[in-house]
């Protein structure tokens, strides 16, 4: 039975479990069941709320225990931390999930916790939990499981029956950092585990092949998660690793989060006054670019640009690299180059391609479909003599890409621009 | 030709207005009279509307199903199964401009001699303006499914009360049908004051008849604390302070959670009641 103790576990362990940046119910549509409760939409998932942050709120993202026995550095439930620590009990977690989803509140549940006694003990438990779910409370919704660095095979396995995604964070890119802050961990255990959802799902795709009746093993495949900031790995390195893991069957997301000073003392970590907030957004758009605009990450970054730009998107920071590749012409040119042009994305894109069937498309007609010609007239032709001013086109090949640059950056951004400047003036002096 | 000599032969072509029931049968059954006839009126009009005082002739639509029915049989030739939930779809809109734009869509799509599905030309205004409007709902559509709130009854009825701006609920039910199909529940519109409650088996149309106690603040969505289940308030006093919990201070932005979560459905939501 639940009492208002209950109310001030579940705040305490909500604290604790918030860093974790991934909270959405995609990947899987599983329709509802006589008998069981609920069922999975599938597409993008639903978000139920949008906390004071802005963050969606899809799934009860909960820790079981925020003890642990791990000290790593960027987190905030470390043991030396001197924080409330509470532990849910298997009974209250299981009727706070049932009663939110029956309110429609939630989707259904993520799940992580402190590694206490050791990683197969504590994974046992989320284990446990997410059977109980299935088995007991006939509970069809949503099971986000976080595998627990280290955990072993069967566990894993067993886990992956019950789960519809499963996710094991790397958190820190590059190896030599990771035991820097987190000297008990490596990446050995991470990329083992990830391995073992990996076989699993493949096993279980072969299994289908063959038999009728199979179990489902992690139908939304896995996802993970890297702090930006803490550490000194640049752009390159982040998204080389994505691209990589992107590459590997069954990881369907790789989550940014960027660091937020939560142990001021450390030394070992940079003190921010505010988490790179802009760093992890042109992150995720870079993340974008190789999921549905066919970038190669090596067109992103580079040996010379290691950093991505963070006045400009990456889209049009390589557009202002490549003019060669410009102007686009909307009526001819095929899908995958209209898809470079900065200001036309995926669905005005397919528009594109479906309208100019029928007719000339024109600079109208773009407008109308909601690109963002503000950006896109500089990169583009359409089925017009002039252009809207009636002069001659006018586009990046004329006015020259350093020129360009700054007609693209809204007032604030040119602003923030020359603070910045005069800020390191002043230092210089 | 100066321009506006130009103008005054244009405009002395008569005017033509069509009006309908504002049902889909009645819009349908237009534009079988509109090919019947032989004439495109320049405007379809439901019957509240003021008649343009430049009108020389309206034509009053009687809603026939034979009519209707022969129309969309031909439209499902003509169009895919996109195509069609555009017209039933966007139809649930309640904005103004739809209806002359669905006429027009229906017409075009009758009249296109080409072998591509008219759906796919954006730069037809029409065909853009159905799309969108049609995007508009689904998108309401959704907004419904992840902000719709229960709360539960003593006798264990669930109870959800939204307000869309478009008629969204019969796009909705399925859904939660589907769903939770093991509770029984009513989902009620308070804007347009019905609801459909679900049994168990079967989802039923309700409305409430004029001064019949709702069991319910129409303004706030709230249960009568009367017949509200006993541990009711205490799940809701959960996801409130799970709602604050989950919050990182570093990191507020209150403009995207409005963009996500526009303010004009906080009114029924559970974490943003006091």
């Amino acid at each position: 039975m639940l009492t208002e103790s209950t109310i001030e576990k579940l705040r305490i362990l909500a604290e604790s479990a918030k860093y974790d940046v991934s909270c959405s119910s995609s990947g899987t549509v599983r329709s509802g069941k006589k008998g069981m409760v609920g069922n999975t939409v599938g597409g993008v998932g639903i978000c139920h709320s949008f906390a004071d942050d802005g963050r969606c709120i899809s799934l009860l993202k909960v820790m079981l225990t925020n003890y642990c026995m791990y000290d790593c550095a960027y987190c905030i439930n470390r043991r030396s931390n001197d924080i409330k620590r509470a532990t849910l009990s298997v009974s209250e977690l299981e009727e706070i999930v049932m009663e939110f989803y029956r309110r429609n509140y939630i989707e259904g549940l993520f799940l992580s916790s402190g590694v206490v006694r050791n990683p197969d003990y504590t994974m046992e438990r989320l284990v446990r939990i997410a059977q109980d779910l299935r088995t007991i409370h006939r509970f069809n919704g949503y099971i986000h499981l976080k595998s627990i660095p280290g955990a072993s095979r069967e566990l894993i396995k067993r886990a992956g029956l019950y789960a519809d995604r499963m996710s094991v964070n790397i958190e820190i890119p590059k190896e030599e950092s990771l035991k820097l802050l987190a000297p008990e961990k490596d990446h050995k255990s991470v990329f083992e585990p990830m391995g073992f959802i990996r076989e699993g799902v493949l096993e279980n795709k072969e299994d289908k092949k063959h038999l009728k009746h199979v179990p489902r093993f992690v139908p939304a495949g896995q996802s993970t998660q890297m702090i930006v900031g803490a550490t000194p790995e640049t752009d390159k390195d982040i998204l080389l690793l994505s691209s990589a893991l992107y590459n590997q069957p069954t990881m369907r997301r790789v989550y940014y989060s960027g660091y937020i000073s939560v142990n001021t003392y450390d030394s070992r970590l940079p003190v921010l006054k505010q988490p790179p907030l802009v760093r992890e957004n042109r992150l995720y758009q870079a993340d974008w670019l190789l999921r549905f605009y066919h970038f190669n990450v090596n067109e992103i970054v580079d040996e010379i640009h290691t950093n991505l730009d963070l006045d400009v998107d990456p889209k049009l920071a390589w557009a202002l690299r490549h003019p060669e590749q410009f102007p686009v012409d909307i009526n001819k040119d095929d899908y995958e180059r209209i898809l470079r042009v900065p200001g036309i994305g995926v669905k005005s894109a397919l528009q594109i391609v479906n309208s100019r069937r029928f007719n000339r498309i024109t600079s109208y007609h773009l407008k109308k479909m909601g690109v963002v010609m503000k950006k896109a007239k500089y990169f583009i032709t359409c089925g017009e003599l002039t252009n809207m001013f009636s002069g001659p086109t006018i586009g990046i090949n004329e006015i020259h890409p350093e020129r360009l640059r700054p007609l693209l950056l809204s007032d604030k951004q040119k602003k923030e621009i020359n603070d910045r400047k005069q800020l390191s003036f002043d230092f210089d002096a | 030709m100066t321009g506006s000599s130009y103008l005054l032969i244009l405009m002395h072509k008569p005017m033509l207005v069509y009006t309908f029931d504002n049902t889909l049968d009645g819009l349908l059954s237009a534009v079988f009279d509109s090919f019947y006839y032989h004439e495109m009126p320049n405007d379809l009009l439901t019957a509240g509307d003021a008649i343009p005082l430049f009108c020389d002739r309206i034509h009053e639509i009687h809603t026939d199903e034979n009519k209707s029915k022969r129309v969309w049989k031909g439209l499902e030739n003509k169009l895919s199964y996109i195509g069609l939930s555009i017209i039933t779809i966007s139809f649930l809109s309640e904005e103004r401009d739809k209806n002359y734009a669905l006429f027009s869509y229906i017409c075009k799509a009758f009249k296109n001699p080409n072998k591509i599905s008219i759906e796919k030309n954006f730069s037809d205004p029409d065909v853009l303006l159905c799309t969108q409007t049609y995007r508009r709902v689904c998108y309401e559509a959704k907004r419904m499914k992840q902000f719709l709130r229960f709360q539960q009854a003593k006798d264990g009825t669930y109870l959800g009360v939204i307000h869309p701006d478009h008629n969204v609920l019969p796009l909705i039910i399925d859904h939660f049908k589907d769903r939770f199909n093991d509770q029984s529940f009513l989902i009620f519109d308070a804007k347009r004051k019905y609801g459909y409650y679900y049994d168990k088996e079967e989802a039923s149309r309700i409305t409430f008849s004029e001064g019949e106690t709702l069991s319910f603040d129409n303004e706030t969505g709230k249960m009568n604390s009367d017949i509200l289940s006993d541990n009711d308030k205490l799940f809701q006093d959960l996801w409130k302070t799970y709602f604050k919990a989950i919050c990182i201070k570093e990191r507020l932005n209150p403009k995207k959670q409005a963009g996500d979560m526009p303010r004009r459905y906080w009114k029924y939501m559970t974490e943003k009641q006091n």
